[in-house]
């Protein structure tokens, strides 16, 4: 056990293992794939159009977003030429479905059917469609488990996106609860202020949505502010999740179908 | 294991199998912290039906496994199943005789042991659970014993094994 808390030298054991435990899991997958499965394909004609129309709407909407959003891409590209400084590099995404098997309760993990054949790496960033739901901790043959960042031991260096106070987000073991600790009492964060990534620590690219404040409050007995966030993800209800390669690490280039991320 | 008299054993197999499966299955979130130990509850019929069939070897070996699929530290259920069912082969004689609501209280000391362990692991690695549901298991696993044990009892004399 201190072998594996420590040093690590048991990953590849435990990968075996659990490559040997996948179809188990497979099975204990069903009755949530089955259920999945039915809701898909037993709504009605009527649902289905609604759903469509909906959708198109929203393409709508975020393609006019993203005209000006290129517009900005460019300037910004420009604005950092000026500056010579290097350019962002655009960062390669994979999207993994969750596996609904339920691990331990008192942590926050999840299991996503992507492994080291995709090139998945420990220590990757996952996002959702809303922000940053965790990152990977163990990989195996097919599958990887992803720390949430609700998990106790997870925290994340972000900034406050309206200020630019670099704090860090950690985890407290309910689902919709965040703790920003060790911001003195006259620092700039206010309820309902966005926390994005900051990128210190090199694991999570910077400017993805952490969290929102929800609350901020004085306590004149202690020395620090006490500050809970909700996590920006929506962590309990997302199937989909997007594995990001940041930084070095590059996807293998027979990797599914990477697409480029702005 | 593989002597003669020995028959059926794919009756055991399964039994795990279809623990490890129940341990997996999504469940609800209120419902989730209740979920029954059901590897360890088999684990104990097992060693109390057939303690020289099943014992501390399955125990730890059922244990890495839920390790494993658990995410937890490779070691923690191990020691802890292993520990059970050592206990539970030491005492087979004595709990066999007990009528069922005496059985279910030993049960409730077994898995409570094992959830013991667990926590005790957990806090070397600062991974405290931060509520007193944690020990919820224990009891869902002991009301659920005498259903179990009526089970794993026919369906062990249904296909002779030992």
């Amino acid at each position: 056990m201190t072998v594996d808390h420590r040093q690590h030298h048991l990953e590849e054991i435990r990968a075996w293992i659990a490559l040997g435990l996948y179809p188990i899991q497979y099975v204990a997958a069903l009755p949530g794939r089955v259920g999945a499965w039915a809701s898909e394909s037993l709504a009605s004609r009527g649902a289905l159009i609604k759903e469509n129309r909906q959708l198109r709407e929203e393409q709508l909407l975020l393609e006019a977003r993203l005209q000006r959003f290129n517009t900005i891409l460019a300037e910004n590209q420009r604005l950092r030429q000026l500056f010579h400084s290097s350019a962002r590099v655009s960062e390669r995404v994979l999207i993994g479905e969750l596996i609904s098997v339920d691990l331990d309760p008192f942590r926050h993990l999840v299991t996503i059917n992507k492994g080291t054949q995709d090139g998945v790496y420990v220590s990757q960033p996952v996002l959702d469609a809303e922000g940053v739901m965790g990152q990977v901790i163990r990989t195996t043959y097919n599958t990887n488990t992803t720390m949430l960042i609700t998990d106790p031991a997870h925290a994340v260096p972000a900034e406050v996106n309206r200020s630019g106070l670099r704090v860090i987000v950690l985890g407290t073991g309910e689902s919709h609860r965040l703790e920003i600790p060790h911001i003195p009492a006259n620092a700039d964060i206010e309820k309902g202020d966005l926390l994005i990534t900051s990128g210190l620590g090199g694991q999570f690219p910077p400017g993805y949505p952490v969290a929102n404040v929800t609350s901020v409050a004085r306590d004149p007995a202690e020395p620090f502010l006490v500050i809970t966030a909700e996590p920006a993800a929506r962590l309990e209800r997302t199937r989909e999740a997007l594995l990001i390669w940041a930084g070095d690490h590059r996807p293998p280039t027979e990797a599914g179908d990477p697409e480029v991320a702005p | 294991m593989t002597l003669i008299r020995h028959q059926n054993g794919w009756v055991i197999v399964l039994s795990f199998v279809l623990a490890l499966i129940l341990t997996m299955l999504p469940l609800p979130d209120w419902a989730e912290l209740g979920r029954p130990e059901w590897v360890a509850l088999v684990l104990i019929y097992w060693c109390l039906a057939l303690p020289e069939r099943v014992g501390v070897g399955v125990g730890w070996l059922m244990g890495i496994l839920l390790d494993v699929s658990r995410g937890a530290l490779l070691g923690q259920h191990a020691l802890s199943l292993a520990l059970v069912a050592y206990v539970a082969a030491l005492f087979h004689q004595r709990v066999r005789v007990y009528p069922l609501w005496q059985q279910s209280l030993t049960i409730l000391m077994l898995v409570a042991l094992h959830q013991m362990l667990g926590l005790w692991i957990r806090g070397f690695i600062d991974q405290l659970p931060n509520s007193w549901l944690y020990w919820l298991p224990s009891f869902t696993s002991m009301l659920l014993w005498p259903w179990l044990y009526l089970i794993l009892r026919d369906l062990r004399r249904k296909f002779r094994v030992s």
